[in-house]
Formats: structure tokens, C-alpha cells, sequence
């Protein structure tokens, strides 16, 4: 992530503009912003809409519209908590609960420390391996998938990525 | 040097590039060479096949990776695989496949070694393959889970059975799945040595409307879904006259539930194109996306290489084979949002907007930026590369009278064996359900089927003997959808079924229709209130009420089904809602604010665990001696029920 800190907002967004510049490219161009940052930052949507002319409240109509955008910034790991049926049925949502509460998140999606978030989402299309959660690295780089996860299960896996997290954050990933 | 392959010229005598393609390039590369005679090429391509089928050293060992056998481990499985491998010095050879469906039996691997049959060990663990390497290769067969095939019927004596005599793959047929956990997906020789490209080889010497005519003959009828003669949308879209078309594949697989488009595209990716380029071919498209849901990002990176390698010999891009047809593909990453399903909604998120539009006018007249275009999906496209590959009677053999052919079917919830059959259309649910899937585990009995997703409806259970085909479905209250079919058994409310579609249609409402976006919110706070005790008798009249002026007076097929859930669980388990309502009692114990919690004396140990889970401090009890909840502070958290080791907590 360092080397994006390095590189101001208007470089990470001219390098993605240069590649996509189109309206019909705002999707991907997002996708690609996020991918730099984990989120969309504010400063990098204007910087767009200045730069391709369309209009900031389109951008931000996109930006909310779609699940995959998230606004804020997230942890360095996020736990993505399938809540399909298969998932429902088999309890993840005991399972999302602790999640939270053991990595002590009460507001918000994202524990204290800025290390893990907890996010639902929709269908991995894992269902026959339900309950299911993903976990991805902020920079999207990491994707973890584990199936059968049962209660015990989830507090290890907590546990795990937030002592990886928390290696990778001092050692200045 | 790199190696040889079925792609490459096999000497200075073929001609064939790019820029200057062959006519025949396609049949050329198994049954070649076809433009002259040369013993050595014959044998160049036999030694090729034979190594692609057996591995160079007589051994294979294939692990599959994709999604679900990879959130079932399968990643430690393959390392473990290369690590023996290597450190014994054993000559074979790691390949990759997809899933052949059984998602129970994660994470399988595949042995074949000339001259034994080739296995299938099931639920592999990483700890296990040095074991199950050294059995198979020393010719112990004893703990395969079933043997690949057995042609010249002499493997009788290895005890182990033949995949084709189990129950859950003798019932299937797998027609469009044929390559899933077979083939390799990244590998386009894999596809091509197995009848790959054969259709697209075949229609290029046809006339556009011609290719329609095979497909109307076909009866191939869309699978996303509604069920659309796929003949029809083409020849709409074919007699367009316009300066571009476009060909769109709908992989935006969001129904909770269903995966069979993320299995056939991560399995057998190349399939799923050459439909798609047949597809644009009869409609004379020169553009095609192939719109991928975000969730499923392994279901992209499979489409975006296949896409890449098939540019790169010539089977896509311009002047296609010599054809005179020309035809790109862009493998575009949505960025989530179920009404994307919608075909409307689709073109608005590859325009970068966001909703639905007003229909008509159709897509296959007015579609991305105004002009035609056709939105197929990942099974139906597959199905049109198959059809073309093996003709039309292997297809029509199947079926009913109105939907010809096979359709995926994903089991999950409540069953034994989850995971994915591919089955004639019309077979029963009791037949996919109990033969296919196994039934429910422990001898729980099945309360109903849902079937459709969050626009389908359930089935109760003896209702079971429904087939499955478009029809049928509609007149028990359910749709095929994409094929989903969750088996929800005893220990669930189908109360809190319908909350749970409704919240999830509610969450994905894109909020252009008034009815929609407000009318699912009342619906949501009233089975809310249900589930919490506060509702009334005349809550269940309104719920039918608002539920037809939402299915009314909604632009998209989103909100036109979203109160399906609501509508059949009404129909079948009226019951359900009623003793939420009248005594106050969730009869399946899952409604939180219905269940009581109590412990049970005789079982309590006296452990203190609960007392420790407890996170309001109301379970009180001498170590050693049953404990208690006070049931008017008791919160209803479960935390109790889930800790006790003894099952001492007792939902009533």
C-alpha cells in the first residue's frame, strides 16, 4: 500500500483515465480506483469527474448503487459473510454475529483497530459448502474461500486474519 | 524451446496464421494434416493427443480448481499433490479441471495411470495423498470412491463401482456439463481433442439463418429463466438492420442458490464462447460482453483467459477463419447488483448507468446504446455450442414436449449430497431431491422445496411429484429461474423463508418503482411484526393484497416476482403464519422472539459455560447442579444453546 501513498490521487486516477476515459467505462474505472485503495476516496470521484466531465452526482449514483463500492475505508483484511439461502439456512448469520463480536465491532463494519472488517454479501454461488465466507486483502490482492464454517470455526478464523492483519500492517505492506 | 502443440503447424506444408487462416484449421488440428500427406505430422498429432489424455508419463493426477472445491480445501490439496510428487520422484503428471458437480465430495482428486482405471478419491484431505498415491500406483483400489469408466467391462474385480452405476450420476445426463471435472479449463487443446470448436467449425460453412433454423429445431428454450425460445430472440435481432449488433452473455448469476453458470463457465469456459460466437454469428453481432457477477471473480479470470487464448489462434477477431465474419469478446466485472439479472439493467451497467428501462422495445431491437442486441445466458450459449458439436436429435431425446433438452439443477440446503445434476427437464423434484441429492440428512423429513430464488416460489412437499419444466413450476407457484432449488426441512420457518427473500429483494430493489421500493419495505415490516409476535389476522389479507399491486405495477421482472416467496409460502403454509399469529408460537423454533429457551435438569452437568456465554447474566446455578434462565430477562441471543457441549439448551 505504501507505494500508493507515495503516488497522490490525482496520479493513481490520471494512470486509470489513461486506460479508460469513456462514460461507459465509470464501472471499470471505479473498480480499478478501489483496487488501488480498498475504497473509493472522495478526492479520487472528483478528480474524475473533472477530468471526464461527467457529473459528480452520476459518479456518486454509480459508487452507491452497486455493492461491490464501499466509501470508507475497510480493514486489511474484510471478511465477506455470504448471506444466500443455502448460507441462511445453515447459519451465517450466527455466524456473521461472531464474527463481530469477536473482533469487538460494534459500529460500523470495520474493529477499532482498522484491521478486519465484517461485511455481508450476496451469493459466492458456494452454496453446496454452506455456510460460506471470503476473505479478500484490502488491495484485492488475497482471496480466501472457506466452506462448512461452523461457530468455532469463525472465532479461529477471526483470529487468524487479525494476527495476519496486524504482521502485515508492522511489517509496512 | 516451447513444446508442440495441437495449435501450432505441425511443418513448412501448413500455410495457416492469423492474418491468413486455414478453412479448416479447426478439424486440422486432431484429424490433421488434411491438406497433405505426411505420416509424420499423423503421428506428431496422435503422440500429442495421447499425452494430453494419459500425461507424458503414462500418469495423470488431476486436482479440480474452482470455487467450491477450493472453499473445501482443494488449494492445500493440490500443494500436497506437487510435494509428494516431488519429493518421491515420481514421473506424472499435476493437472487442473473443474467441478464435476458433486460438491459433497470436496476436494476429489483424479488418478489414471495406463493400464489401471482411472479413480476418484473423495473428501481428500492434504495429509491423506501420499497414502492414496502409493495404494493406487501399487494397483489397491480399495478406497476409491468410484472408477471414471470401464469400456471393456474388466475391472469388475477392483470392488469399487463405476461412476455411471451410482445412483446420483446414472440418473443425470450430462449433456451440457460433459466437460465439468473433465476437461481442463485452461487449456484449449483439452477442448478441442474433445469435439471443442466442432460447432463453430460447422456453422461458418452455414447460412446465418440457416444456424437459427438448427436452433428452432433444436427447441433449445433460454435457461436463464423465463424460458424464451433462444431461436426466436435471434431471428428478432438477425432481421434487424443495423450498423453493429451486439452479443451479450449474461453471467451475472445472482439467485441465491444457483451456481451452475459459475460451474460451466469455470469448468468449461471455451464452451460457453464457442456458444457465444455461434450465437453472434447467426445474429450477425460484431461486438459480444460477457457480463460477470463480482462475487464470482475465478468464473471471470477463466472467460477473460479462454477469451485471450482462442484471440490469439485466430477463433476470434477479425476475418474469423477466413469467413468473412468478424467477432470480439470483452469480459466485463460487475460491480454487483442483483437487478443486473435483468437484461435491461444489464445493458444500463455496461453503459455505466445504473436500472432497468420500460420494455418494449426489446433489447433484440433496441438494446446497448440503442442498438440490437441479444442477452443469452452462460447454459443456454453452452447448450448452442453443444447442440451444434453433437446434433440435434442427442438433444430433442430429452425432455418434454414444450422444453426440449437438459437443464442444471443445483441442490443445496437440507440434502446429503449437495451440489449440481444436470437431468432431463421434467424429471420430478422427488426424483432430484431423494435419487439425485439424497434427501435430508438424519432422517429429517423435507418441508418444501424452493425453487427459483428470491423470484421463485416453494413447493411443498407433497407437491414433489411436480416435474420440473417451465410450465408445471408456474402452476405450483414456483419458477425454474435459473435452476436453484434450496430443500428446506422441518427445523426451518418458512415465515422467516419469506422474511429472508423478502429482506433480500428489498435490499436489492433499485428503487425506480414506487411500488417496489416501498411496497417491499411494508411487506419486510410486516412479516417482521409476524416473526416478532406483533402480528394480526388481517396482516396475512394484506400481504396478498399489496403483494399483486407490487406484481402489477412494476417495471422489471425484480419487482414483478419479488413477493413470490410471500404469495406460496401463503399458499401451502398458511398454518405457519397463523400460529405466529394466534398462539404466538413459531412451530420450526427458529423465530427468536417466539422460542423459549429452558434447561433441561436431567441433562445439565453443571459445567458453567452458559453462565459464561450468557451475555446478560440471567443463567444462574451452583457448579456441579442444573442451571436456570430467567426466561423474562432472557434476551433470546442462542449464545447458551450454542455453547452447551451437553445440548442441555432446549429451544421450546
Amino acid at each position: 500500500m505504501d507505494s500508493v501513498k507515495e503516488r497522490s490521487v490525482d496520479e493513481v486516477v490520471s494512470t486509470i483515465l489513461g486506460k479508460y476515459n469513456q462514460r461507459h467505462h465509470l464501472m471499470r474505472i471505479l473498480q480499478e480506483v478501489q483496487s488501488n485503495y480498498g475504497y473509493l476516496p472522495r478526492e479520487a470521484l472528483e478528480k474524475i469527474s473533472q477530468s471526464t466531465g461527467i457529473p459528480l452526482s452520476d459518479i456518486i449514483n454509480v459508487a452507491t448503487f452497486y455493492h461491490q463500492y464501499r466509501l470508507e475505508i475497510p480493514g486489511y483484511y474484510i471478511f465477506l459473510v455470504c448471506m444466500g439461502t443455502a448460507c441462511h439456512l445453515k447459519g451465517n448469520q450466527d455466524n456473521y454475529n461472531v464474527l463481530r463480536n469477536t473482533l469487538g465491532i460494534k459500529k460500523g463494519n470495520t474493529s477499532s483497530d482498522g484491521l478486519v472488517s465484517v461485511e455481508k454479501a450476496r451469493c459466492f454461488g458456494c452454496c453446496s459448502l454452506a455456510p460460506v465466507m471470503m476473505v479478500v486483502s484490502r488491495d484485492g490482492c488475497e482471496r480466501y474461500l472457506h466452506g462448512n464454517v461452523d461457530i468455532k470455526e469463525t472465532k479461529k478464523l477471526a483470529l487468524t486474519y487479525r494476527s495476519m492483519a496486524s504482521k502485515k500492517v508492522r511489517s509496512g505492506e | 524451446m516451447a513444446e508442440w502443440t495441437l495449435m501450432d503447424r505441425c511443418c513448412d506444408k501448413c500455410w495457416h496464421t492469423v492474418e491468413y487462416p486455414c478453412k479448416h484449421f479447426i478439424r486440422c488440428t486432431v484429424e490433421g494434416p488434411l491438406c497433405h500427406e505426411s505420416a509424420e505430422c499423423r503421428v506428431k498429432r496422435k503422440r500429442r493427443i495421447e499425452e494430453l489424455k494419459y500425461g507424458k508419463y503414462g500418469i495423470k493426477i488431476k486436482v479440480p480448481i474452482s470455487s467450491c472445491t477450493l472453499a473445501a480445501g482443494a488449494k492445500e490439496v493440490y500443494d500436497a499433490v506437487s510435494k509428494e510428487v516431488l519429493s518421491s520422484g515420481l514421473n506424472a503428471d499435476i493437472t487442473i479441471s473443474g467441478c464435476m458437480g458433486l460438491c459433497y465430495l470436496d476436494p476429489w482428486i483424479e488418478l489414471s495411470k495406463k493400464g489401471l482405471p482411472t479413480a476418484i478419491y473423495v473428501n481428500v484431505k492434504p495429509g491423506d495423498v501420499p497414502k492414496i498415491l502409493k495404494e493406487y500406483l501399487s494397483g489397491d483400489l480399495s478406497n476409491a470412491f468410484a472408477l471414471r469408466a470401464d469400456p471393456e467391462g474388466i475391472y469388475k474385480n477392483y470392488k469399487v463401482p463405476l461412476l455411471n452405476d451410482l445412483t446420483l450420476w446414472s440418473n443425470q445426463v450430462r449433456f451440457v456439463s460433459r466437460g465439468c471435472g473433465v476437461l481442463n479449463p485452461e487449456s484449449i487443446e483439452d477442448y478441442i481433442i474433445s469435439n471443442g470448436f466442432r460447432g463453430l467449425d460447422k456453422i461458418l460453412n452455414m447460412h446465418p439463418k440457416n444456424v437459427i433454423e438448427f436452433v428452432k429445431k433444436s427447441g433449445l428454450r433460454g435457461r436463464g429463466g423465463a424460458g424464451f425460445p433462444t431461436w426466436m430472440k435471434w431471428e428478432i435481432a438477425q432481421s434487424q438492420v443495423s450498423d453493429i449488433k451486439y452479443f451479450i452473455v449474461n453471467a451475472d448469476e445472482g439467485d441465491p442458490g444457483a451456481f451452475m453458470n459459475r460451474l460451466l463457465a469455470e469448468s468449461d469456459p471455451y464452451r460457453v464462447i464457442e456458444g457465444m460466437i455461434i450465437g453472434a454469428y447467426a445474429v450477425g453481432a460484431s461486438k459480444g460482453y460477457i457480463f460477470v457477477r463480482a462475487e464470482k471473480p475465478l468464473m471471470a479470470d477463466r472467460l477473460s483467459k479462454a477469451v485471450e487464448e482462442i484471440r490469439k489462434y485466430g477463433l476470434l477477431g477479425r476475418n474469423i477463419l477466413g469467413s468473412g465474419f468478424s467477432f470480439d469478446i470483452e469480459v466485463i466485472l460487475s460491480a454487483g447488483a442483483f437487478v443486473c439479472g435483468e437484461e435491461t439493467a444489464l445493458i444500463s451497467a455496461i453503459e455505466g448507468r445504473t436500472r432497468p428501462r420500460q420494455r418494449p422495445p426489446y433489447p433484440a431491437t433496441r438494446g446497448l446504446w440503442d442498438k440490437p442486441t441479444v442477452i443469452n445466458n452462460v447454459e443456454t450459449v453452452a447448450h448452442v455450442a453443444t447442440v451444434f458439436q453433437v446434433g440435434v436429435e442427442e438433444f430433442t431425446k430429452y425432455g418434454t414436449e414444450k422444453s426440449k433438452g437438459t437443464k442444471m439443477f443445483c441442490v443445496t440446503g437440507c440434502v446429503s449430497r449437495t451440489g449440481a445434476y444436470e437431468v432431463p427437464i421434467g424429471m420430478s423434484l422427488s426424483k432430484l431431491v431423494y435419487d439425485l441429492a439424497g434427501g435430508p440428512p438424519d432422517g429429517k423429513k423435507v418441508k418444501a422445496v424452493q425453487i427459483g430464488g428470491p423470484s421463485g416460489g416453494c413447493v411443498p412437499s407433497n407437491l414433489l411429484n411436480t416435474p420440473v419444466d417451465y410450465e408445471s413450476l408456474q402452476s405450483a407457484g414456483a419458477i425454474m429461474g435459473s435452476g436453484g432449488v434450496v430443500v428446506i426441512d422441518e427445523d426451518s420457518c418458512m415465515v422467516d423463508v419469506a422474511k429472508f427473500f423478502t429482506s433480500f429483494t428489498l435490499a436489492e430493489s433499485c428503487g425506480k418503482c414506487f411500488t417496489c421500493r416501498v411496497g417491499m419495505k411494508l411487506l419486510y415490516d410486516i412479516l417482521k411484526n409476524i416473526t416478532e409476535g406483533k402480528g394480526s389476522e388481517e396482516d396475512l389479507e394484506l400481504l396478498n393484497e399489496l403483494s399483486d399491486v407490487i406484481i402489477g405495477s412494476s417495471l422489471c421482472a425484480l419487482g414483478g416476482t419479488a413477493p413470490n416467496p410471500i404469495k406460496s409460502t401463503l399458499r401451502y403454509f398458511r398454518d405457519e403464519y397463523v400460529a405466529h399469529i394466534k398462539d404466538r408460537k413459531c412451530p420450526a423454533k427458529v423465530c427468536p422472539n417466539l422460542v423459549e429457551y429452558w434447561i433441561d435438569p436431567a441433562k445439565c452437568v453443571g459445567c458453567g459455560l452458559c453462565v459464561k456465554a450468557c451475555p446478560t447474566n440471567f443463567i444462574t446455578g451452583e457448579r456441579g447442579k442444573p442451571h436456570s434462565i430467567d426466561p423474562s430477562k432472557c434476551i433470546r441471543c442462542s449464545q447458551c444453546f450454542i455453547t452447551c457441549p451437553q445440548g442441555a439448551v432446549i429451544k421450546r
